[in-house]
């Protein structure tokens, strides 16, 4: 799988040396947005040609039920490596929910396919090595799009082999089953956001920018708990 | 002795209690609280969705008009435009300031009308608000909750003595991101390649395709 990814990359460096050109008004958060947009395009070209079409046909031919359970099996595998992060972040109730989630779906939610957990108000704290980087004080560093995986920051690029190697999907079996296991987390993901890709193609002007300004935000929210303090607001 | 100490004390307490509660029904009389201004918009709304069948089964048009009619009385639409515009805007003529804030409304509208169009068993659960009762501006922070994970969605609210409910919203945050923020650089974009003028034709084109896509 990082050999995938280790092939992604290049690809991207690749599609880069095509397209890179200066930007003209460059933004703080976003030093290599020339490098950034040319695998932006490249991802949008993807997701327009494969990932989306394909997204479409499996929400037309699937059951609600079916992917609901689909996307509960994988919530159910990441709240493990959550309640990892949210130890190594020092928050104790936040690990405890975690854990509990865990044991009560993968046994009464039939292998996590239920999410049993959420009916008992057990809630979900997604955390990943990125955000408990963030945590510890590390700054989120430049904004980076990695081609199909898209949008990142540098931080989370530098956790990314530690948030893969303990992702359990890659231990469900031999190299095939991973590889198809991924392949279905991309495509039930990209089903979950299409009406989210239609509003973002309505409202945007640049889709790049949008989507970059309301990642980083996002982001930053995230590691404040939804509540960050104020940023040196401009306004006339 | 004793007890007649604490009858004094809790005779006291008692009319200061009545004294606040007075003065918070008379301020309540004219401007309404801002987490309360929210609650009543965000349960009337969801309410008049769920009740409606026109708009849930997609009718952008009565969405448009509900927003119209209920939300955007209670917004600061120039404020927003001027924001997501930045240092522009007081170069911009009258007229461009107009037709900015025109083009910027539909943009909106429309989009976020097919959000709307989603609700089907949703409620609002209201969070602890930060800052003290005589702050001039207020960030009301709510929680939409249907099935999946709860939605976060915040406010920002301005107070407007006397105008309304005495207070209106200049930003909306969803999932985090501040709706403001997110179309500044996207304008500022605009803006240094092609100008005031440039802006409002690329929003006005926009809208015009927008129209045409959901129409088919």
């Amino acid at each position: 799988m990082q050999l995938t990814g280790l092939r992604l990359l290049a690809a991207g460096v690749f599609v880069c040396l095509q397209g890179c050109a200066t930007v003209a008004h460059p933004v703080a958060s976003d030093p290599w947005e020339s490098m950034n947009r040319s695998v932006y395009g490249f991802n949008d070209a993807v997701d327009r040609a494969v990932l989306k079409p394909v997204a479409a046909g499996y929400r037309a031919v699937t059951p609600d039920w079916l992917r609901k359970g689909v996307g509960n099996f994988f919530n159910n595998l990441q709240d493990v490596w959550s309640a990892v992060n949210n130890g190594l972040q020092g928050r104790g109730q936040e690990m405890g929910d975690s854990i509990g989630r865990v044991v009560v779906n993968s046994t009464i939610g039939l292998l996590g396919t239920v999410d049993v957990a959420s009916s008992l108000n057990i809630d979900r704290h997604t955390a990943d090595f990125g955000l408990t980087l963030g945590r510890w004080g590390m700054g989120p560093g430049p904004y980076v799009v990695l081609p199909i995986l898209g949008p990142y920051t540098l931080r989370e690029v530098g956790a990314l082999p530690l948030d893969w190697k303990a992702d359990l999907t890659q231990q469900l079996g031999n190299s095939d089953t991973v590889t198809g296991a991924f392949v279905l987390k991309l495509v039930d993901t990209r089903a979950q956001y299409l009406q989210a890709g239609d509003v973002v193609e309505g409202a945007a002007l640049d889709k790049y920018s949008f989507t970059r300004d309301a990642y980083l935000q996002r982001q930053r929210n995230r590691q404040y708990d939804g509540n960050p303090p104020e940023e040196d607001g401009v306004e006339p | 002795m004793d007890m007649k100490r604490n009858f004094l004390r809790g005779l006291l307490l008692a009319f200061s209690l009545v004294a606040v509660g007075g003065f918070a029904t008379v301020a309540r009389a004219e401007d309404e609280a801002p987490d309360a201004l929210i609650k009543r918009l965000s349960v009337d709304i969801l309410a008049t969705i769920k009740a409606d069948k026109a708009i849930r089964s997609g009718d952008i048009g009565r969405i448009v008009a509900l927003v119209d009619d209920r939300v955007l009385p209670n917004v600061n639409f120039q404020r927003m435009t001027a924001s997501a515009v930045g240092p522009a805007w007081r170069q911009a003529t009258p007229e461009q300031q107009k037709r900015l804030q025109d083009e910027f409304k539909i943009l909106l509208v429309r989009t976020y009308a097919g959000a709307l169009a989603q609700v089907t068993d949703q409620t609002i659960a209201m969070k602890p608000m930060r800052g003290s009762g005589d702050d001039k501006e207020v960030v009301v922070r709510t929680e939409i909750k249907g099935n999946g994970d709860p939605i976060q969605l915040d406010y920002r609210l301005e107070k407007t003595p006397g105008q309304g409910p005495g207070w209106k919203i200049y930003n909306l945050n969803v999932l985090g991101v501040w709706l403001v923020e997110t179309y500044r650089s996207q304008f500022a974009q605009e803006i240094n390649a092609k100008g005031l003028d440039g802006l409002i034709d690329t929003l006005a084109e926009r809208n015009k395709s927008n129209a045409t896509s959901k129409k088919g």
